[in-house]
């Protein structure tokens, strides 16, 4: 099988990501959609990896989870400050930094 | 194109990754959201098993799926199960703009990746992995070698995010705690209500439910018998209007007699 | 002429001009701490200076002729390449003249001030002002060049509108001091323009090195000078077409009206003509246009001093006319220069006399100037009345009174240059005598038309002892002039000299003035003497009220100027607002409302942001695809 397909479902996955950040409102649901787009950055290293025969892709690949891991954690970290403070979990409400 | 395992695995994981994504971004609960990710997390860690990586397959599930949707089902509680969206979008356009753009970005990245790379070749990580005898093993190689200050760079990373996360959620106590001694003495004390137990649900009703109130010796209804979170709900008291006159009636002969 | 330098008495000369500057400077930058005295300082100032200028004239007088033109360098002024320009004075016949009628009337009429502006609170600035004033004109008239000259001419305007506009809260003085000086500047860029033509055509703006070479200029570059000097010489004048400010000037106080207005600026024009004798006499156009304005001016001043009540007004339109008579004798070339300056000495003696009459009347009359409110007053004020009469005699000349004698010789110089001009001449003194007699009889004969609560009195002495010197001088100085002082001969020198033969001898045409004078005298009596002189002003013909309306010369102006000036600032001002403002408001909100616009895409919301990043995202792939493609 031509592991050209996992680039395509990455792409899939990536511009799904995508367009999950763009249309949700909730806070936490926006956060997954750009764990999504990580994973499917992540899905191309490790095809990319098994293409060229290298295990390099796979090593970023992990980089990104951890850092990922790490994300998540001040992520939410911030969330959960910011339903402390205005009591919703929409990232419409901070607008405050506008005209 | 020939149909061997790998295609199999990549139609049924593929598809279900894709529904996954689509579930995710769709559904209104957030927590479904929630499962919806988790399931594309367990079904791309299958994904990159089938491409030769075991180890990040296990790391995705642990990391991915065990911990970090984990923490995220965690804080969607804090913040509350019922939070959904309302489904009616505020700015102008962004809906329509954001597929599009999303569809575009997809054409775009597939039709320009994917024609570039289609048939460069497959190598495989087999040579790779046999190297150091397993994957695990080559990539630890890598990370101790070539990605070591990258590595010990994360470590910094995972403590500093840890410690920002408990400062962010971290909150000053501006008052002592108050003591158990403190709060048995506040309960008795003038005006601060009832100060003994409160009366069960149910008392002289037909019904001992929990949202029917107990119906005191007077004949007037307690709705401190029915504990808060019922009693706020619309229309959920359960009130026989027959018990409360047979109550009144009962009274009132004991004062005639 | 030769130019002599400076020796003796005559290096004193520069104080002439450095005491009433002086007493200005003390008078104006003291303050209030000079109130009590500074009148004082302020008479004795000029009176100095004129006591220096009689010293001078008894010196020139021992000098041989040809030794008369003195001239004093008190330090270079101006230094520019090869051009220099000195602050040097010169002292000849001619500016000795007029330094003694300057001095001596200023004095006479600082010393009547003293008792006419008495009960001012603002006394001493208006001596201040009379001080800057002569010294202005003393600057004006010894000046040895033409820059210099510049210098005192707007001196004099800047004098005569501060003094004009003196009781500036009331709104007509202002406005007539800001009209008076806003002619005299057109008549101030013909004289600036006229300098500038002389420094490329001469190189110099010395009067010795303009007029030594004037004959090897073009006659086109003569005239034009002389044309401009013309223009600036109609400006403080009076003169036709820059006539309008002088009769609104009678806003300001009698005495300066009657130092001013009357004596001495008004005359700076005849000056400066008379001072250019060589320029006009090789510019035959020029001296031509000059007696044109000249005889207008004549009849202009004469109708309007006929119809005027006021009493000011109607001695302002005379001054108007006599200075007119001076231009047309100026105008006539060396058959005439030396009469003009006769003429403008007895004038300015006897019209000053005439002012300071008519002042002393308005002072007892409450400041009326309505001479159908006066009337009869000949027995009430009796120094006034003779003092009035001898200037009346004078100016419409009567012998033996001064005025005689020198509009008779103007009269007669114009008949020598033919009939026509000297014909007009003629009926001008008519007419002069008519609004004269007029004057005369509505304010001292007749019957009583006086306000009901009004006194009239006769003048302190400070007022009628310099009543009394000016009648003395309407009566004697033509005369001494003429026969003693023999001013033919002392001013000849400077101006030139020559006659022309008339067709018929001398006295047959001072028979003829004397007619037609006595003439019009006669039915100005029988018109306002004999008849009752209504209180309120009969309608009158269409001159008559084509005069009080000073001829309608404001119309014309405003027709011609005013109104064409102000469509053009309203134009201006139209086209700042719409076109210049609205360009730039236009483009300033523009650019505003686009940036409003573009300031809605700063919603604050992070998925807009978010949006726009993936555009962005998506048009540089689509970049990317299409230059790989």
């Amino acid at each position: 099988m031509d592991p050209v397909y996992y680039i395509y479902l990455a792409t899939i996955l990536f511009s799904i990501g995508a367009v999950g950040v763009l249309v949700r409102r909730n806070a936490i649901i926006v956060f997954m959609s750009v764990e999504l787009m990580l994973n499917a950055a992540n899905l191309v290293f490790v095809a990319f990896a098994r293409m060229n025969g290298n295990l390099d892709g796979q090593t970023v690949a992990f980089f990104v989870m951890v850092v990922a891991a790490a994300e998540v954690v001040v992520g939410l970290a911030i969330i959960v400050q910011v339903f402390r403070t205005r009591q919703s979990a929409s990232i419409d409400e901070p607008n405050l930094l506008k005209y | 194109m020939t149909i061997d395992g790998e295609l199999v695995v990549f139609i049924i994981c593929g598809g279900l990754t894709v529904i996954g994504a689509l579930g995710m971004v769709l559904s209104r609960k957030a927590v479904h959201s929630a499962l919806f990710i988790a399931m594309v997390m367990i079904n791309l860690a299958i994904l990159y098993v089938a491409n030769s990586a075991p180890f990040l397959g296990m790391v995705q599930i642990i990391v991915y799926t065990g911990a970090v949707m984990m923490l995220f089902l965690f804080v969607l509680m804090v913040v509350g199960v019922d939070s959904s969206d309302s489904l009616i979008e505020t700015i102008r356009g962004q809906r329509l703009f954001g597929i599009l753009f999303g569809v575009a970005l997809a054409v775009l990245l597939a039709g320009g990746i994917g024609t570039a790379l289609t048939d460069k070749g497959d190598v495989g990580l087999d040579a790779a992995n046999q190297e150091f005898g397993g994957n695990v093993e080559g990539i630890a190689n890598l990370i101790f070698s070539d990605f070591l200050f990258a590595f010990q760079a994360t470590a910094a990373l995972l403590i500093t995010a840890g410690l920002g996360a408990v400062i962010l959620t971290h909150r000053e106590a501006w008052k002592p705690k108050v003591t158990q001694k403190e709060l048995s003495v506040a309960r008795f004390m003038v005006g601060a209500g009832h100060p003994g137990n409160k009366p069960n649900p149910g008392v002289y009703a037909r019904h001992n439910a929990v949202n029917t109130p107990a119906i005191l010796p007077d004949g007037s209804l307690s709705l401190d018998s029915v504990p808060e979170p019922v009693r706020s709900r619309d229309d959920s008291l359960i009130i026989d209007h027959r018990v409360v006159s047979t109550v009144v009636e009962l009274v009132e002969g004991e004062d005639q007699n | 002429m030769t130019v002599m330098p400076a020796e003796g008495l005559f290096s004193l000369m520069w104080l002439l001009i450095a005491l009433p500057l002086a007493g200005a400077a003390i008078l104006l930058f003291t303050g209030r701490r000079s109130n009590s005295w500074g009148p004082y300082l302020g008479v004795l100032s000029v009176c100095a200076s004129a006591v220096l200028g009689v010293l001078l004239l008894i010196e020139m007088m021992g000098l041989p002729t040809e030794e008369r033109a003195i001239t004093q360098v008190v330090y270079q002024w101006v230094f520019v390449g090869d051009f220099t320009v000195d602050l040097a004075f010169q002292l000849d016949q001619l500016s000795m003249v007029f330094i003694l009628l300057i001095t001596i009337v200023g004095s006479l009429i600082h010393i009547y001030s003293l008792g006419y502006m008495s009960h001012d609170p603002d006394k001493r600035k208006f001596f201040g002002y009379l001080n800057l004033f002569v010294a202005a004109m003393l600057l004006l008239v010894m000046a040895n060049n033409y820059l210099l000259l510049y210098v005192g001419w707007e001196g004099v305007g800047l004098a005569s509108y501060l003094l004009i506009g003196f009781w500036q809260h009331k709104r007509t003085a202002a406005a007539a001091a800001k009209k008076a000086f806003i002619i005299n500047r057109i008549g101030d860029v013909g004289l600036s323009l006229a300098i500038m033509l002389m420094f490329v055509t001469f190189g110099s703006v010395t009067f010795s090195d303009v007029f030594g070479s004037a004959t090897q200029a073009s006659e086109g570059t003569l005239t034009a000078i002389g044309l401009l000097l013309l223009l600036a010489a109609a400006g403080k004048s009076a003169q036709f077409p820059l006539q309008a400010w002088l009769l609104d000037a009678m806003e300001g106080p009698t005495p300066v009206s009657a130092l001013i207005h009357a004596a001495t600026m008004v005359t700076a024009g005849v000056y400066l003509i008379a001072r250019s004798n060589v320029i006009y006499n090789n510019a035959e156009w020029a001296a031509m246009a000059v007696i044109v304005v000249a005889l207008i001016t004549i009849f202009m001043g004469a109708i309007i001093g006929s119809a005027k009540d006021d009493i000011k007004k109607a001695l302002a339109g005379s001054t108007m006319s006599q200075i007119g008579y001076m231009m047309l004798a100026v105008g006539l070339g060396p058959i005439g220069y030396v009469f003009a300056i006769f003429h403008l000495v007895t004038h300015g003696v006897f019209k000053a006399g005439l002012f300071l009459g008519a002042g002393s009347v308005m002072h007892g009359m409450d400041d009326n100037v309505n001479m159908r409110r006066y009337g009869a007053l000949r027995s009430v004020m009796v120094i006034t009345f003779i003092t009035f009469m001898a200037g009346y005699l004078a100016i419409i000349g009567i012998p033996p009174f001064s005025g005689f004698w020198s509009k008779d010789e103007i009269i007669h110089a114009a008949f020598e240059r033919g009939w026509f001009i000297g014909g007009a001449a003629v009926l001008a003194a008519g007419i002069t005598g008519f609004y004269m007699t007029r004057m005369v009889a509505m304010t001292f004969f007749g019957k009583k038309r006086w306000e009901s609560d009004v006194h009239p009195h006769e003048s302190s002495a400070v007022m009628t002892i310099p009543l009394i010197i000016l009648g003395l001088g309407s009566t004697f100085l033509g005369m001494a002039l003429l026969f003693w002082g023999d001013i033919k001969s002392w001013l000849e020198p400077v101006v030139g000299y020559e006659s022309e033969p008339t067709p018929l001898p001398t006295t047959a045409y001072i028979g003829i003035t004397l007619i037609v004078v006595i003439a019009g005298a006669l039915i100005g009596w029988i018109s306002y003497a004999r008849r009752e002189v209504p209180v309120d002003a009969p309608s009158g013909n269409w001159l008559t009220r084509a005069a009080r309306r000073d001829l309608y010369g404001d119309a014309v102006n405003h027709a011609l100027v005013v109104a064409p000036t102000n469509y053009a600032a309203r134009a201006l001002v139209w086209c700042d607002a719409r076109a210049i403002d609205g360009f730039v408001n236009g483009s300033a909100a523009v650019v505003g409302g686009l940036s409003g616009r573009l300031r809605r895409t700063q919603s604050g919301f992070i998925r807009s942001y978010a949006l726009s990043m993936v555009g962005g995202a998506v048009l540089v792939l689509l970049a990317l695809l299409l230059v790989r493609i």
